[in-house]
């Protein structure tokens, strides 16, 4: 078992799932960033892969991905720059990113890279799942990669069981249907993840979208596995010119 | 990237495979938020569109309301010009300007049958947005049209136009500004207002079922095409058939009767900009490699990491860094031969259109009527050129060019 399959094992439930842009706010954020993670308690490490046409995110991550693009981040940027990471990180860490940056670097080579560099699974929001039946998890499975998908409340149950059957590691259970970092009432949050665990998933479940601060994280956490935080963190972080220190505010403030 | 299932059947010029695929492209990489609504629409569009009565309503507005069938016009000066015989496909006299109008009375009309109230749209040049909130304003629902900031600027008179006619204009603030992002903008109210929405794509580009959908409504044109070439000339098949391209709706439209007519010669023209090597131009097979763009794989003008890049092109309606699936599949098989105009080129050959025929045509069409100086023409050689839309959008730009 994996990193992730160890961290659900060992943690059932509250855990804490943070997401950031590589490259931003400065090229070299990223390991500073990803030690102020561990040091200040989260649990799980999304590291996104900037892109300039990010479909499902909204202006917050969008503008992070342009920043990191103007910096100079590139995939084999960020490849050099996670070189050794695994002496300093222990905590499980996924890559995010839209299919098109993976697919020019070439993604056989990429997964190739990435595990042996340490890194656990992968998010890729925009990879669908006929093309991933066809062609992509092969290459995903040889790696012992980890690959989560996304549902959403209108997700079908037949698609849910699904694409629950094809993702290792986690499902991501987007709250509702929107982009990343929208206003969101987590009301109806419960049921829909009671629907999921009606489902007798095999994957642990994760909840994101409009997760930001202390009582949207509790209503997301307190029926799935835990939560996934973005957008807020992000906006921290271009708040503050101190990753570190923004990184122990934001985490102060969120459990 | 090949699947076994398009090893199987690659799909036709026309049509793609049941994933969307013409050959290596299409598909549809969409996020899951998308699902719902794209496989919605993919189940059904075909029953939709080929039920008897959907093509009653569609075909009556056509004729009606749109004032189909455009003429096809045998444009006796510029044919003397050229040393050819060049007949215009008249879209340009359509309601509201140009061939955008028939793709959105279509899926307006698709949309109401699927019970959405709320039509969302993205437009560059502003004719696709025209066009959809025409049709909006005819049925009574909401519109709201996404584009980019330096499009409101350059097309200002079709922004005043969508609000009088009660759209919501939004810009497109982010990125390049243009066409690109205000598709991103309109996928991303989409994936917003998942229950009550359908998002009007104007052009054969998003994912499956999107550009098919567009090219059988466009293909009106070349259905057309072919009984008025007959009449006049005795023969539905030209020599050529000419049309520029952004996102290719309009060359899908008039190529489509004539894909598998293998004597039918088949001319795309995209915008150069200031020239395909300036680093300022919108000419996607020429600078485009293979990505995925607005959900479908195509030809993408990209860096070497895979960040789309910023075109150029004078005409917004050209201004785009990919094209459709289906035309990226016409180049890399050869089934079209991919030509292209610069802006002068273009501005040129408006003003020639306009002193020699009497006919101002839009910035796009008048990339196509540049290919003309760049074909061997014989003169008993018939030429069909989609005159996809009207000029007087873009006067504000020809007066500049004129003095
Ligand atoms: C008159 C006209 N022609 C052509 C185009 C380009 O679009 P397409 O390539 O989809 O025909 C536009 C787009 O706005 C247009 O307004």
């Amino acid at each position: 078992m994996g990193r992730i399959g160890n961290l659900f094992e060992r943690k059932k439930d509250s855990i804490l799932s943070i997401y950031f842009t590589a490259g931003f706010p400065e090229l070299t954020s990223t390991l500073p960033i990803m030690k102020a993670l561990q040091k200040f308690g989260a649990d799980m490490i999304e590291l996104g892969i900037p892109y300039s046409d990010p479909l499902a995110d909204g202006p917050v991550i969008q503008a992070s991905g342009s920043k990191a693009i103007a910096n100079g981040m590139t995939i084999p940027k960020l490849l050099d720059q996670l070189r050794g990471f695994r002496t300093e990180i222990g905590l499980p860490t996924l890559m995010m990113g839209y299919l098109n940056p993976i697919i020019q670097f070439g993604f056989e080579k990429f997964c190739k890279a990435i595990s042996g560099l340490g890194i656990d699974g992968l998010i890729i929001p925009d990879l669908p799942l006929h093309e991933f039946e066809e062609y992509f998890e092969t290459l995903i499975k040889k790696f012992e990669l980890d690959f989560v998908f996304l549902v959403t409340p209108e997700t079908p149950d037949n698609r849910l069981l699904k694409l629950d059957g094809l993702s290792s590691g986690f499902l991501y259970a987007v709250s509702s249907s929107s982009i990343t970092g929208r206003d969101k009432n987590f009301d109806s949050v419960e049921n829909y993840v009671k629907r999921l665990k009606e489902l007798k998933l095999r994957n642990p479940i994760m909840v994101g979208f409009g997760v930001k601060d202390r009582e949207t994280f509790s209503s997301a956490a307190k029926y799935a596995n835990g939560a996934i935080v973005g957008t807020a963190f992000v906006n921290q972080l271009g708040k503050s010119d101190n990753v570190e220190e923004a990184t122990r505010v934001f985490m102060q403030n969120i459990r | 990237m090949i699947s076994k299932s398009f090893r199987l059947n690659k799909g036709t010029y026309t049509q793609p495979n049941i994933f969307g695929y013409y050959g290596n492209f299409g598909g549809a990489f969409i996020p899951e938020m998308l699902h719902r609504n794209v496989e919605e629409l993919r189940e059904n569009y075909i029953n939709i569109i080929y039920d008897h009565s959907f093509q009653e309503e569609y075909k009556s507005l056509l004729k009606n309301y749109v004032g189909r069938p455009s003429p096809l016009y045998f444009a006796k000066r510029i044919s003397a010009h050229y040393r050819s015989k060049i007949y215009l496909k008249r879209e340009d006299l359509n309601h509201t300007g140009a061939h955008k109008i028939n793709n959105a009375i279509g899926q307006v009309l698709l949309a109401n049958r699927l019970g959405k109230r709320r039509i969302i749209a993205e437009t560059g040049a502003g004719q696709h947005g025209v066009a959809t909130a025409t049709v909006c304003a005819l049925m009574g629902l909401e519109c709201v049209v996404f584009m980019g900031v330096k499009d409101i600027e350059r097309q200002a008179p079709n922004v005043a136009r969508m609000r009088m006619l009660g759209a919501t204009v939004v810009p497109a603030t982010s990125g390049s500004q243009t066409l690109k992002d205000a598709t991103n903008e309109a996928i991303r109210d989409w994936i917003n207002n998942p229950d009550d929405t359908h998002y009007v794509i104007g052009s054969v580009v998003g994912p499956h079922p999107y550009p098919d959908m567009v090219a059988r409504f466009q293909s009106i044109i070349s259905e057309e095409v072919r009984q008025q070439l007959f009449e006049q000339t005795g023969s539905e098949l030209p020599n050529l058939v000419v049309a520029c391209v952004g996102g290719g709706s309009n060359a899908a439209g008039i190529f489509y009767h004539f894909l598998d007519e293998p004597s039918v010669e088949l001319v795309a023209v995209e915008a150069a900009g200031l020239g395909i090597r300036s680093g300022k131009s919108a000419a996607t097979t020429k600078l485009g490699t293979t990505g995925i763009l607005h959900g479908s794989k195509s030809l993408v003008m990209q860096t070497e990491d895979g960040q789309v890049v910023e075109p150029h092109s004078i005409s917004a309606g050209l201004d785009y860094p990919g094209i459709g699936p289906m035309h990226a599949h016409l180049f890399e098989s050869g089934r079209a031969k991919f030509l292209s105009a610069t802006d002068d080129e273009a501005l040129q050959s408006a003003l020639e259109l306009t002193r020699l025929e009497g006919i101002i045509p839009a910035l796009e069409s008048a990339h196509a009527l540049a290919a003309l100086n760049q074909l061997q023409l014989r003169d008993d050689q018939v030429l069909v050129l989609c005159l996809s839309g009207r000029g007087d959008k873009d006067l504000d730009t020809y007066m500049k060019t004129l003095k």
